[in-house]
């Protein structure tokens, strides 16, 4: 499969998505809503449940179902309000000590008038700024497209686990072929040069583990992903607030360091 | 050897290049901001003969292999005779010693890749350990492509850099100039303890034309501005170019008081 077919099945509008998996993982979850300054952005869901008898908080892009919440939702496209809504339950997260889990899917944060009137560039650089020292382990899960900054609001963590199928980009492979080609069917093309999948994310130590989908349903892949997060956290929470913090700076100051 | 005319956006007026430099990079005739150079940005600012450039060095591979990216940086390199898209050092800005960083839109856009992000983090680390505080400024078309992911990975680098220099009680005062957009907005640009902003800068997270394209709307007028991030209340004033050295000295010696004290300990 070339780069451009991982992007189109990552992009898959039946593709089932951080929403779908929290159902299938998390027991007894609780939706929690709003950014306590301006709205409920619906493109981010957030809440608390429980992986395997512990507490975590859970936070995903939402594409949403029909066309009507496709629509409602931005077709997963976060506003300022839902990186700000993400970042309020990170934050309470780590006041009452639990982990917390991203899911990681849509094209990227949006593009909109009202969206820069209320400081997407701000919301998103505030949750890095915050991310980078929340005491609370951090776990990010690439189910989808990962499109620039839009993502990376939700991936400042300490591990780093990607669905064999899903992307992550600086650019999308269409908007990188329009500046590079002047031609956005060169998406294909620009795809590969952009080296988005998820067997370069990890050679590139961004991703830390890969997801496979090769197994049979997806309920078998969400049990693989929970017995996965469940390893990962029991680990995590046994390591010091400093030393977390410290391997979590390591961990993206080793990203083309010279 | 001809002067070269520099012809001003808004009012037409033509100014030899040479002149045009001596007044700051202002058009004499009505006034607007023509961008600067990374080196004559440092030059205007900074008290004369205290600047020491950091890893000067330090110059992008085409580490993914991406096409045309080799070529790109070589003609970055010979129009500006800079390595890559950032310069940073140490100065003394109106007597008080700070770490400073300057981007220079005349490379690439000055697009934010691992050099920018490297350079940028060792600065705050730098800063934070000699107890310094940060003087940054700001102009980028974003994270560059050429890099993939590992450029934008650079926004999460540079900003647990800014938090670790944050935390250990230093200051950090990001100016923003024209323009200053996508990852490099959404990152340190927004993560200062006070934000500067050049009048009529284009200050903003998304392109305009990726916003007209996505809502079908047209942007109103000002859309986007230093002024409009002012007024949104984004940014904490707007900075005049030619008092730009006198008021960063101001904040610099308010924001280092207790440093110089010594109420802060040691890290
Ligand atoms: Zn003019």
């Amino acid at each position: 499969m070339n780069a451009y077919e991982k992007v189109a099945l990552a992009r898959a509008s039946d593709r089932l998505m951080g929403n779908w998996y929290i159902g299938q993982i998390i027991d007894d979850f609780t939706e929690l809503h709003g950014d306590r300054r301006y709205s409920d952005d619906g493109a981010i869901v957030g809440g608390i449940g429980f992986l395997d008898g512990m507490p975590v908080t859970c936070i995903t892009m939402n594409r949403g179902g029909s066309i009507e919440d496709r629509i409602k939702r931005n077709f997963g496209c976060p506003s300022p309000e839902g990186y700000r809504k993400a970042l309020r339950l990170m934050k309470q997260a780590e006041k009452f000590r639990r982990p917390v889990i991203c899911f990681v899917g849509s094209p990227g944060a949006y593009c909109g008038i009202g969206a820069e009137e209320r400081g997407q560039g701000q919301a998103i650089a505030e949750n890095l700024w915050e991310m980078c020292a929340l005491k609370t382990p951090v776990i990010s899960v690439v189910v989808g497209e990962g499109g620039s900054g839009g993502a990376l609001a939700l991936s400042v963590a300490d591990k780093i686990l990607m669905f064999e199928n899903a992307v992550y980009s600086v650019i999308s492979p269409e908007g990188c072929a329009s500046i590079l080609y002047k031609d956005s069917a060169k998406a294909p093309e620009a795809a590969e040069a952009l080296r988005l999948t998820a067997a370069d994310l990890y050679r590139m130590k961004v991703a830390d583990a890969i997801i496979p989908e090769t197994y049979r349903t997806s309920e078998e892949t969400a049990r693989i992903l929970k017995k996965r997060l469940v390893s990962e956290l029991t680990a995590l929470k046994k390591v010091s607030v400093p030393r977390l913090l410290a391997s979590r700076y390591e961990k993206f100051r080793a990203i083309g360091a010279m | 050897m001809a002067e070269t005319m520099i012809r001003c956006k808004k009012c037409g007026q033509e100014t030899a290049d040479a002149q045009l430099l001596k007044n700051g990079r202002i058009c004499p005739c009505c006034g607007n901001y023509f961008r600067m150079s990374a080196r004559e940005r440092i030059a205007l600012v900074t008290d004369h003969g205290t600047f020491r450039e950091h890893d000067g060095e330090l110059k992008s591979r085409n580490i993914l292999r991406f096409p045309e990216y080799d070529e790109k940086l070589e003609k970055a390199v010979e129009t500006t005779g800079e390595n890559d898209a950032v310069i940073t050092g140490y100065a003394k800005i109106g007597g008080v010693p700070t770490a400073l960083f300057a981007m220079d839109s005349n490379f690439m856009m000055a697009s934010m890749g691992t050099v920018v992000g490297e350079k940028i983090t060792r600065l705050f680390e730098y800063a934070a350990e000699n107890r310094l505080p940060v003087v940054g400024f700001i102009c980028s078309g974003g994270a560059r492509m050429q890099e993939g992911v590992l450029s934008l990975m650079q926004m999460a680098k540079v900003s647990a850099a800014v938090r670790w220099h944050s935390d250990a009680g230093l200051f950090y005062l990001p100016v923003l100039t024209d323009p200053t957009t996508g990852g490099v907005t959404a990152s340190y640009a927004m993560e200062g303890d006070i934000i500067a902003a050049e009048p009529g800068a284009l200050i903003g997270f998304a392109g305009q034309r990726v916003i007209e394209q996505t809502t079908g709307e047209k942007l109103p007028k000002g859309f986007q501005s230093a002024e409009f991030q002012l007024e949104h209340g984004f940014v904490d004033l707007l900075l005049e170019r030619r008092s730009s050295g006198t008021v960063i000295g101001r904040l610099l010696t308010a924001n280092t008081a207790a440093e110089r004290r010594g109420m802060y300990e040691r890290v």
